[in-house]
């Protein structure tokens, strides 16, 4: 028997990425404790789709599991890209929403859940237009409300990313976990060369698409906070690890001051991936006294 | 920029907040102003041709226009920080007219999903805060730009006029994407309510408390800004009796209807939540 075999490291390592959103749940959820609600025999189905000619998906792409994290309570939220390429639409969204809001109500009755948004997703499912957008804005307030009592901890894995006004979403949480697959943007690189022109940036350009949005790029600018390779029970850790270091002092999203005198360093004419690095480096949190 | 010149959340923040646009510095306007028998903050994002973005010179919601629209409803909620136990929070109205977010690969680089994001919060934490938030949709509220400046509102109203618009993709580009014609994506959304790009069915889905009819959005006369203040000053008294978070959007009879699976999936859930 080879001896790479053997070792301990290559048996224990599995893909998260290759994982489907419900292994993905379970995997960050402590061993025997996973929980799936409004699971696939529920059947709550998009209203929406079927109108269109197309065909649903028991769970509508997203799977809600409660358990634990470290002993605490917990719910996850996994967006399965698989389906509808981990577009929101109502059903789905309001899933999501739904979890937040009722974590947030057992958190102002003094019992704290601890809640992880598994992100996936390129937006809007268009086919369910303001419907999605509706329920976007409904999980952008959850987590704002919720994050007061316990850090929401969002998780980029890859492969399709996260976008739209999920972007957005992922923004509010109180850490991010990347790999480097993990790509982070509001407009996803087609849209861009489709709005502004290849000449604003090629979406075929891999390369440099990784260095702009990248997982890798997010945590050197502080624009994520935790990097982990594609691994499950590395993943498991770093979202442990997120939950251990408790409330951040001020949420990224709060620190106007901040980021407005950085970007004000900015030459918008020169600025490159590296350049950035320099000016956003570090943790804003931990050299900013800004009050939220 | 002269008068003809003004876009229309220019011209309604000038017609409701009656002050002189050079108070307020491109891309956000903001200012306080009376509304009723209180003060209101008043904001808008405008045009700003000289705006060091490239990609964000127009009505539109990039780097800049997030941060700063994060730190014109953030001073408005310090401002009334202290006065808690001794008197009410402002109302902070959000003009809206913004035809997208900005697209371009330094918005990107430089998180143009955390600026919306800040914005976002802000909002929201003045709802939460108990500022009544009022969203006052004139031009189109696309998308992104929409959910920054505007969707964390406790009540929204909007002119129905040409031109209003709330959605999650120009029509261009979601026929594009969908791989439909615009005539196809026009007819599915006589049928398919949230498709639609009218205002009158975006009201059906119970997200928007008041629809005004006959408002000329581009050259309103005297009346039809009375018009408009009268729906603001009633959405505001609306929002300070209901609850502080956006369970409002659930309880008309248009989305009990429409949005039949959001109330379902939320009942559900809630039965399911602690184990049996």
């Amino acid at each position: 028997m080879s001896s790479t075999l053997n070792s301990p490291a290559e048996r224990l390592r599995e893909s998260f990425i290759e994982l489907s959103a419900r292994e993905r749940a379970r995997a960050l959820l402590d061993a025997g404790t996973f929980r799936e609600l409004l699971g696939p025999f529920d059947r709550i189905e998009s209203p929406w789709l079927p109108l269109q000619g197309i065909v649903c998906q028991a769970d509508d792409g997203v799977v809600i599991a409660r358990g634990t994290i470290d002993g605490e309570p917990a719910v996850v939220a996994a967006i399965e890209s698989a389906f509808q390429g981990g577009s929101i639409g109502e059903v789905s969204g309001s899933k999501i929403a739904a979890a937040l809001e009722l974590a947030l109500r057992d958190c102002e009755r003094g019992r704290i859940v601890r809640p992880v948004v598994l992100f996936e997703t390129g937006g809007v499912r268009l086919q369910e237009a303001n419907l999605g957008l509706a329920v976007i804005s409904e999980i952008q307030a959850a987590i704002v409300a919720l994050r007061r009592h316990v850090p929401v901890v969002g998780v980029i894995a890859g492969m399709v990313g996260c976008f739209g006004g999920m972007s957005l979403a992922a923004a509010l949480c109180s850490y991010l976990v990347v790999t480097k697959p993990g790509r982070l943007g509001m407009n996803g690189p087609e849209v861009i060369e489709q709005e502004a022109g290849i000449d604003e940036l090629d979406a075929s350009d891999r390369r440099r698409i990784w260095q702009l949005i990248g997982g890798e790029q997010r945590a050197a600018t502080g624009l994520a906070d935790i990097l982990t390779e594609d691994d499950s029970s590395g993943m498991r850790e770093a979202v442990r690890q997120a939950f251990a270091q408790g409330m951040p002092q001020t949420h990224r999203s709060e620190q106007v001051d901040t980021y407005l005198a950085r970007l004000a360093q900015v030459d918008p004419v020169t600025i490159t991936p590296e350049s950035m690095r320099i000016i956003f480096a570090g943790d804003a949190r931990t050299s900013s006294k800004e009050q939220a | 920029m002269n008068d003809t010149a003004l876009t229309r959340g220019a011209r309604w923040f000038r017609a409701l907040a009656d002050t002189d646009a050079a108070q307020a510095i491109a891309p956000v306007w903001s200012t306080d102003a009376q509304l009723g028998d209180e003060t209101a903050r008043f904001i808008a994002v405008v045009p700003d041709p000289e705006n060091r973005f490239p990609r964000a010179t127009d009505n539109v919601v990039g780097l800049e226009q997030g941060w700063r629209l994060a730190r014109a409803v953030r001073e408005a909620v310090a401002v009334d920080a202290g006065t808690e136990h001794t008197g009410r929070r402002r109302p902070i109205i959000a003009i809206v007219d913004v035809k997208s977010q900005a697209y371009g690969y330094r918005e990107e680089m430089l998180g143009i999903h955390l600026a919306c994001a800040a914005a976002v919060d802000a909002y929201a934490c003045a709802r939460d805060a108990g500022h009544p938030v009022i969203a006052l949709i004139v031009g189109p509220a696309m998308s992104g730009a929409f959910l920054a400046h505007g969707y964390q509102a406790n009540r929204i109203v909007a002119l129905d006029a040409p031109g209003t618009m709330v959605h999650a993709m120009g029509k261009e580009a979601a026929a594009r994407v969908t791989r439909r014609t615009v005539e196809e994506l026009d007819a599915l959304g006589e049928t398919i309510v949230p498709m639609s790009y009218s205002m009158a069915s975006f009201a059906k889905l119970g997200l928007l408390d008041t629809l005004m009819e006959g408002i000329d959005a581009d050259a309103p006369d005297t009346a039809q800004i009375e018009r408009v203040r009268q729906v603001l000053i009633d959405a505001v008294r609306s929002a300070r009796e209901g609850t502080r978070d956006l369970s409002h959007r659930l309880q008309s009879e248009a989305a009990r209807k429409t949005r039949a699976a959001s109330v379902e999936v939320r009942r559900r859930l809630a039965e399911q939540w602690d184990a049996v």
